[in-house]
């Protein structure tokens, strides 16, 4: 079972950010296959293409040129083709308000960026263990959420 | 005397496969050799029929052994959080007794397939309850801790933060606001 590859997306506008997200990926155990965008629109256009293959977990910025994390958010939600997407999301605020209001709006994690790569390691293992148990158990995706 | 037959193994396979599985009311399809395709997803008390009917000719159903135990572990964590007369021994025991196996071995199996531990799985479980409970009931948090054998309101609320990131009333009172967006939109 554990042969299975999860798909993960990143939009983040920050090229740094993608790639200690990416590095900080691939030192993990479970297997993924990360695919990367640079704003919200590109990520959009991505997720709306007939026949794509949807990812398991979407990571999302909030801070974006173009469309940002909770347009993006949005969107998903209220797309039925989508709407079942797992959102992550991974940003700098950690206003409690910022967070209560992307968790009203339908996201399932919400990470705050960590400021050190072995930090960024075991919160992207956690998120991605949670995600793994969500998707292999009998657990209820109505209340699927947590701050990390 | 003694006679001499020819044996069509095949022949006997399938013929003994499809009375035992016509007998029992299960509707299938014969694939190639060693293949069975059943229309329907079967309860596990029925695969367990199906499974006692025909080991004694020797024939026994194959599956992914440790994604099965997995899958057995997961519904016995299910009903014995569901259950709280279950309760009344530990969740070890409880298992290891169940499933005909040792604790550790099958705690092995578990992590060596899911990416968490047994504990862990539980813990999440237990929250997942609360959260549920929280949703669809007008239990208290109180009477919640009770129902899932926590020592006190204290200890449940700890662990729902540490295990959600979020206190029990914030967990509510956007699951509040995201019924109210869903329902406008």
């Amino acid at each position: 079972m554990n042969d299975i590859i999860l798909n993960i997306a990143l939009a983040d506008d920050d090229e740094d950010d993608r790639m200690l997200f990416s590095e900080a990926i691939e030192g993990i155990d479970i297997r993924t296959k990360l695919s990367l965008f640079n704003h919200g629109q590109e990520l959009m256009d991505y997720l709306n293409l007939p026949n794509v293959i949807l990812p398991s977990l979407v990571f999302l910025d909030l801070n974006m040129p173009i469309k940002n994390g909770q347009q993006c958010l949005l969107e998903i939600r209220n797309n039925p083709k989508l709407k079942d997407l797992c959102v992550a999301i991974y940003s700098t605020s950690s206003s409690d308000k910022d967070i209560e209001d992307t968790f009203s709006n339908g996201a399932n994690i919400y990470v705050n960026k960590p400021n050190n790569f072995t930090k960024l390691r075991e919160v992207v293992e956690k998120v991605l263990q949670l995600n793994w148990q969500y998707h292999t158990s009998n657990l209820n995706k109505e209340t699927f959420l947590f701050r990390i | 005397m003694t006679l001499f037959v020819k044996y069509n193994f095949d022949l006997v396979c399938k013929t003994l496969l499809t009375e035992k599985l016509e007998a029992l009311g299960v509707s299938y399809t014969l694939g190639s050799i060693g293949e069975i395709h059943i229309d329907k997803t079967l309860t596990e008390e029925k695969l367990e029929i199906i499974s006692t009917s025909l080991t004694k000719y020797g024939i026994d159903i194959l599956t992914n052994p440790k994604a099965t135990m997995v899958e057995r572990i997961k519904n016995s964590i299910d009903e014995f959080l569901r259950d709280k007369d279950l309760r009344a021994v530990k969740f070890s025991t409880y298992l290891a007794d169940k499933l005909h196996y040792s604790y550790p071995h099958l705690s092995t199996v578990f992590s060596e397939n899911t990416y968490t531990s047994i504990e862990n799985y539980i813990i999440l479980k237990k929250v997942d309850v609360a959260k549920e409970l929280m949703c669809t009931t007008n239990l208290t948090l109180t009477e919640i801790a009770f129902q899932l054998d926590y020592s006190s309101v204290a200890h449940l609320s700890g662990q729902f933060k540490k295990t959600t990131g979020l206190t029990p009333s914030a967990f509510q009172r956007i699951m509040k606001n995201k019924n109210t967006t869903t329902n406008l939109s």
